[in-house]
């Protein structure tokens, strides 16, 4: 796995990655600002929102255990999975205990970051992902690069070529004259799908919400996939994470309304499913909830880095990162890219190795994120802390990743140097000098100075001005490697 | 496995030492200073323009000229053959000659074979124009507004409230819910929306008054 600044020069360097990834987060923000605009006690949401989640986060052992016995008087089982390879034997032997080698699944990343789909296909059982972009992906043996729309980086026509050349090895062939009308591409997915659904008998998925006092699970979705798995077969088998708990189903008015918001600029989305162990008669009669650590217990022991365990995936910080928005969520080397990866995923994976190492300089530390963000994560401070821990280890990994992030998303003394000088309110909270082993790296820097303009306003006018086309020079070209020195 | 439960626990609890130990979950404060409705007016208007917005076809009506609405709507769309949940009420369907398949005896494959299917709901945000369902009177199981490609909506005035704060105390956790904010749709494709992958691609609401 190449560490962020290896990648992201090679993303950067992608047109059309950099114009499909435009289009994406600068849409997505635009109906994400209209509806969170539609709200003016959106500040007091957000708010309770971090709150609820902060009262369950440190009172989790509580929570768990509440959960757990919810669950399990329903008629559901609870299965416990510190890591990634026991949470993958549990399903495994689930799926096995059925005697069904097929499972059906819905989108989910808690999945994704357990790599279960390798770990079915060696125990012989084919994981076919029905999310539509998820399908997308699967066919081309490819990976997600966005939270939310994971093909985000691939064009209608790549699209047609993907299920023209595979759909029929995974089940129903694409129709002879497939166009690449995304209507016609949708209904292609339809076709080849419905016929999954009505034959497969174990489905898998992840929440969005687990409800502690009621045992109720929430899974928020667009397209039906989401639906078709989780009522029709016999056997269904949730892997959530351990930070996905809420409190009371009460609590579920707060985030029904922050994260459709935030995430696809929704009043609502299509679909939500709630479901409660089983139901007689309507639905799986067989329910498994497997609760999953795998570095999560880490991240909740790090007083300043615990708060990235609010995090409701809305993608919201994707977005808006001017970062992510030159390189892509593959740059990331990880399940959770933008942003929230750059925090998570060094948190959970350990700063050790140099591809985490890298994450915390993957950033400007421009503040956007935060403000974004519907459960107030502080992530310009957590990743000023994680790069304290990298510097701490390794003065020449931290050294290579910093001067490296930088400069290749940048693409230019100038664009970094402006980013800089237009971070937002919320750099305020960046120490000019930070503490500790990380001093040595600050100590030759400046930081800059406090912003007289908002982020905001400065990359509203500063990413609209970059639209016009630079002929012939991508933004990874030239002098970039100057970019992080001042 | 046990022994990973307590590992897990054993370690939440040792992530957790910064907490107090007299601290109990109701001593973290949670705000709750937000809204509990948004004024913009006339609900039932509300939910319709909300409905319109997510591309769903809306019908108010008054109670007595609901089975002609309905009749007509069917009519309109072509369906020969519809499910309807087998307590769904016989008026309903009083003005209509289409075919009512009591979905009580349909399985998925039975419902793939239907036109389009006929409920009622648990309750209606208008602020969202969300129609939840809960698997009760005359709504079915779930997998019913599923498989067919059109759903026709029952509701009634008195289901409707204001914001996601009032639907959650009428609700039943204990319940199958699903929440439905206009037609299935995706935007996966160079997010270009388009309406209906796997659930019904029309939905259709005759709000009752
Ligand atoms: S960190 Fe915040 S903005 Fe980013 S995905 Fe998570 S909840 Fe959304």
């Amino acid at each position: 796995m190449p560490s962020f600044p290896e990648a992201a020069k090679s993303a950067t360097g992608d047109s059309q990655l950099r114009h499909n990834l435009r289009k994406a987060t600068h849409t997505i923000r635009a109906k994400r600002d209209g509806a969170v605009g539609e709200l003016d006690d959106w500040s007091q949401l957000r708010a309770a929102g971090a709150a609820i989640k902060d009262r369950t986060l440190r009172h989790l052992d509580t929570y768990l255990e509440r959960l757990e016995d919810a669950v399990t008087a329903a008629g559901g089982r609870v299965h416990w999975a510190a890591d990634a390879a026991e949470a993958n034997d549990i399903v495994t032997g689930l799926v096995r205990a059925t005697g069904e080698s097929d499972v059906v699944k819905v989108k989910s990343m808690a999945t994704q970051e357990i790599e279960l789909n390798e770990a079915l296909a060696q125990a012989g059982i084919t994981a076919y992902e029905t999310d539509l972009a998820e399908l997308i992906v699967q066919l081309s043996d490819d990976l997600p690069s966005h939270i939310l729309v994971p093909a985000i980086h691939r064009n209608r026509a790549e699209i047609r070529e993907i299920f023209r050349d595979q759909m029929a090895a995974w089940g129903v062939p694409a129709p002879e004259r497939l166009s690449d009308d995304p209507r016609a591409l949708a209904e292609a997915a339809r076709v080849h799908l419905r016929e999954r659904f009505m034959r497969t008998k174990v489905a898998v998925s992840g929440a969005n919400f687990a409800v502690a006092d009621s045992g109720t699970m929430v899974v928020l979705e667009s397209e039906g996939n989401g639906r078709m798995c989780l009522t029709l077969p016999q056997t269904l088998i949730s892997v959530v994470g351990i930070e996905k708990i809420v409190p009371s189903w009460s609590d579920l008015e707060v985030f029904l309304q922050l994260l459709p918001r935030s995430s696809t600029g929704e009043r609502m989305n299509p679909y939500t499913s709630t479901w409660t162990g089983v139901t007689p008669g309507d639905g799986p009669q067989e329910f498994h909830l497997v609760l999953l650590d795998n570095g999560r217990s880490d991240v909740l022991a790090d007083t300043v880095g615990r708060q990235a365990l609010r995090c409701i995936r809305c993608s919201a910080c994707l977005n808006i990162c001017p970062v992510y928005e030159r390189t892509g969520g593959h740059a990331y080397g990880s399940v959770y890219p933008g942003p929230i990866g750059a925090i998570l995923t060094p948190q959970l994976q350990g700063t050790a190795s140099e591809p985490e190492a890298s994450l915390p300089y993957a950033s400007s530390l421009c503040g956007a994120c935060y403000e974004v963000c519907p459960v107030a994560i502080d992530i310009p401070e957590v990743l000023v802390h994680l790069r304290e821990e990298v510097a701490g280890g390794s003065g020449h990994t931290a050294e290579k990743a910093a001067m490296g992030a930088a400069g290749w998303v940048f693409g230019g003394e100038r664009r970094l140097g402006a980013a800089q000088r237009a971070a937002s309110a919320a750099r305020s909270l960046v120490p000019r000098r930070m503490p500790g082993p990380a001093s040595a790296w600050t100590d030759t820097r400046d930081i800059p100075d406090i912003p007289e303009e908002s982020f905001r306003s400065w990359w509203r006018r500063e990413g609209a001005a970059e639209e016009a086309p630079e002929p012939g020079r991508a933004p990874g070209d030239g002098d970039e490697q100057e970019g992080g020195r001042r | 496995m046990s022994g990973s439960r307590e590992r897990i626990l054993g370690r939440v609890r040792a992530a957790l030492a910064d907490v107090p130990p007299g601290e109990a979950p109701e001593d973290v404060l949670v705000p709750r200073d937000y809204s509990s409705a948004h004024d913009r007016g006339e609900t039932i208007a509300l939910l319709v323009d909300r409905l319109e917005d997510y591309k769903a076809l809306v019908h108010r009506t008054p109670a007595g000229e609901s089975a002609e609405v309905v009749a007509r709507a069917l009519a309109g769309r072509g369906v020969r053959r519809v499910a309807a949940p087998d307590d769904a009420p016989e008026d309903w369907f009083a003005e209509c000659d289409t075919d009512v398949a009591r979905a009580g005896g349909l399985d998925p494959a039975g419902l793939d074979g239907v036109d389009g299917v006929v409920t009622g709901c648990a309750a209606a945000i208008a602020e969202t124009g969300t129609i939840v369902l809960d698997a009760g009177f005359a709504q079915g199981r779930r997998a019913l507004t599923l498989i067919p490609d059109y759903h026709l909506c029952v509701v009634r005035a008195d289901q409707i409230v204001t914001g996601v704060p009032q639907a959650l105390p009428r609700l039943d956790p204990g319940r199958p819910l699903t929440w439905i904010s206009g037609p299935s749709a995706t935007s996966d494709i160079e997010l270009d929306r388009v309406e209906g992958v796997h659930g019904p691609r029309t939905l259709e609401v005759v709000i009752v008054e």
